[in-house]
């Protein structure tokens, strides 16, 4: 236990810490010494050998996913890859029809387009998961009109890491003409990708989720069959006019070569990450009301998503100061609600509020997962032990039962 | 979040925590709700002159929620009814230090004091 260092870092789906072999690419396009120019400049080698090295990172991404490399856009990360499918899609489709389809479990970036969208009066359908997370192909197909234009489903969901069909989802989408959107942010280096038989026409990647840098990302567009989209950002036509701006060499050859490990990497690395995450699991899952949240078959290997009933998630975190972990409690955030994922599942609010994200990664070692598994469970006994609804869980009192005075 | 080293002493080692056996001399307030994510229990046993002598708390909670109980356990311990109701939220949020988004914790605390005050008098009417 001694050569633990704390805090650890357990919130390796808010980011990752960029491996060191991406950090040393990175540094060679930096400075006078290296691979500083600007990959659009045409008439000189700083051009030259910059475009080389931008070409090589978009070939290691389509990699990555089984794309052709013209299939790929750079973005900003995939906040702006989103916003750049789905406006750009429904802002080119839209003589065809009006209507988008999304799921109420979808990263902000998604939801907050749509909304956008319906100001500017396009109509959304948010669907319910299911009780798992997952979504109800069945609860698609009804809500699917001959205005559906654009289907928007994630490949792995932030909170809870379930895992959607986007296989069977893609089918779909296709037999009936509609544009298929995936936010991927979550799954790239965690879920094989084959975009050769996957019928997705768009699909938005970002680096810093996948031990890349922060501030760039990817946009997968398919050209077979083609789809258009109306740019969002306008300037100098970079990225075949989809994405104007100067490329980020440094920031793309990060990714590059983040994608690359990653398709390297990938089998082993589930593997040991899953067996971390299985040992979590097993350490925690005999205390009394404990729940998982989200599916744990259709699951990425390295999260763990669980609520401590009775404990409020704050306070647990407070608790686990040793821990770098996230909560779908109503005080971590600024809005005050609890998480809206939790509750799109039909968890109640206490379960909700009492959430913790564990998200194990590359460089997680199974000393931290033992040393962790003692603190929750010394967190959420004492925080218990001062609890007033676990007493009255205790004494048989259903807190359903109870007349609450809201405030 | 940073919480004041206030916040923090009471999260570490909150004060009179526990239950007090319900009998004629106990005022019992519950306040909160667990799907707004804050329930406090707080407990008086008041004697024979009408002092608080003994206090209990019990919070489910963020910290400043289990922080702000905490401290009102110990300032209404050694007041009359009058005196404890006199504890204002103002108060409580100014000596944890606490920011905006926490307000609503001493709130809470203040609500918690005139509800355990209202149960003790309805049992004395």
């Amino acid at each position: 236990m001694s050569n633990i260092k704390l805090p650890i870092y357990l919130d390796y789906s808010a980011t990752t810490p960029i491996d060191p072999r991406v950090a040393a690419k990175m540094a060679e396009c930096l400075t006078i010494e290296g691979n500083f120019g600007n990959p659009a400049s045409r008439s000189h080698s700083f051009g030259w050998t910059a475009e080389a090295a931008v070409d090589l990172a978009r070939q290691q991404v389509a990699d990555l996913v089984n794309a052709d490399h013209r299939e790929i856009v750079w973005t900003s990360g995939a906040t702006e890859s989103d916003n750049l499918a789905i406006k750009g899609a429904a802002h080119f489709y839209r003589k065809k029809g009006n209507h988008i389809i999304t799921l109420k479990t979808e990263h902000k970036a998604v939801l907050d387009t749509c909304r956008q969208l319906e100001r500017e009066g396009f109509t959304v359908t948010y669907l319910d998961p299911q009780e798992n997370g997952l979504l109800d192909m069945e609860a698609l197909k009804a809500a699917t009109t001959d205005q559906t234009i654009l289907i928007s489903i994630m490949h792995v969901n932030n909170e809870i890491g379930v895992i959607q069909d986007i296989a069977a989802i893609g089918e779909f989408a296709r037999a009936n003409r509609i544009i298929f959107h995936v936010d991927a942010a979550q799954s790239t280096g965690k879920v094989e990708i084959d975009l050769q038989t996957l019928q997705v026409d768009l699909m938005s990647f970002c680096a810093h989720k996948t031990y890349g840098p922060k501030g760039v990302g990817a946009l997968y567009v398919r050209r077979k069959p083609r789809v258009r989209l109306e740019a969002q950002m306008h300037g100098g036509g970079h990225e075949r006019g989809m994405r104007s701006g100067t490329l980020a060499t440094h920031q793309i050859v990060g990714m590059g070569e983040a994608f690359r490990i990653a398709k390297e990497e990938m089998a082993t690395e589930n593997e040991r990450i899953r067996m971390m995450r299985d040992r979590l699991y097993n350490g925690l899952k005999d205390m009394e009301e404990v729940y998982v949240n989200g599916d744990l078959e259709h699951r990425i290997a390295g999260n763990l998503n669980i609520s401590f009933n009775f404990v409020e998630g704050e306070s647990l975190i407070m608790a686990l100061r040793d821990l770098a972990v996230s909560s779908g409690s109503a005080c971590t955030s600024a809005s005050l609600e609890p998480s809206y994922v939790l509750r799109a599942l039909g968890r109640n609010d206490e379960l909700a509020h009492s959430s913790i994200r564990f998200t194990i990664g590359r460089f997680t070692t199974v000393e931290e997962i033992d040393y962790t598994v003692d603190l929750v469970r010394a967190a959420v006994e004492k925080l218990r032990g001062l609890s007033p609804l676990w007493d009255m869980y205790k004494d048989g009192v259903d807190l359903n039962s109870v007349e609450w005075v809201a405030h | 979040m940073a919480y004041s080293e206030k916040v923090l002493d009471h999260y570490e080692n909150p004060r009179n925590v526990g239950v007090i056996d319900d009998d004629l001399s106990v005022g019992t307030g519950m306040v909160g709700a667990p799907a707004c994510g804050d329930v406090m229990r707080l407990q008086i046993k008041v004697n024979s002159d009408g002092i608080i002598e003994d206090a209990k708390f019990k919070t489910y909670g963020c910290g400043s929620a289990i922080a702000s109980s905490s401290l009102v356990t110990e300032w209404v311990k050694g007041k009359s009814l009058d005196e404890a109701a006199g504890i204002k939220n103002t108060h409580i949020a100014e000596e944890l230090a606490l920011p905006p988004v926490k307000i609503h914790c001493s709130v809470l605390a203040e609500d918690a004091i005139a509800a355990a005050i209202d149960n003790y008098r309805s049992k004395h009417q």
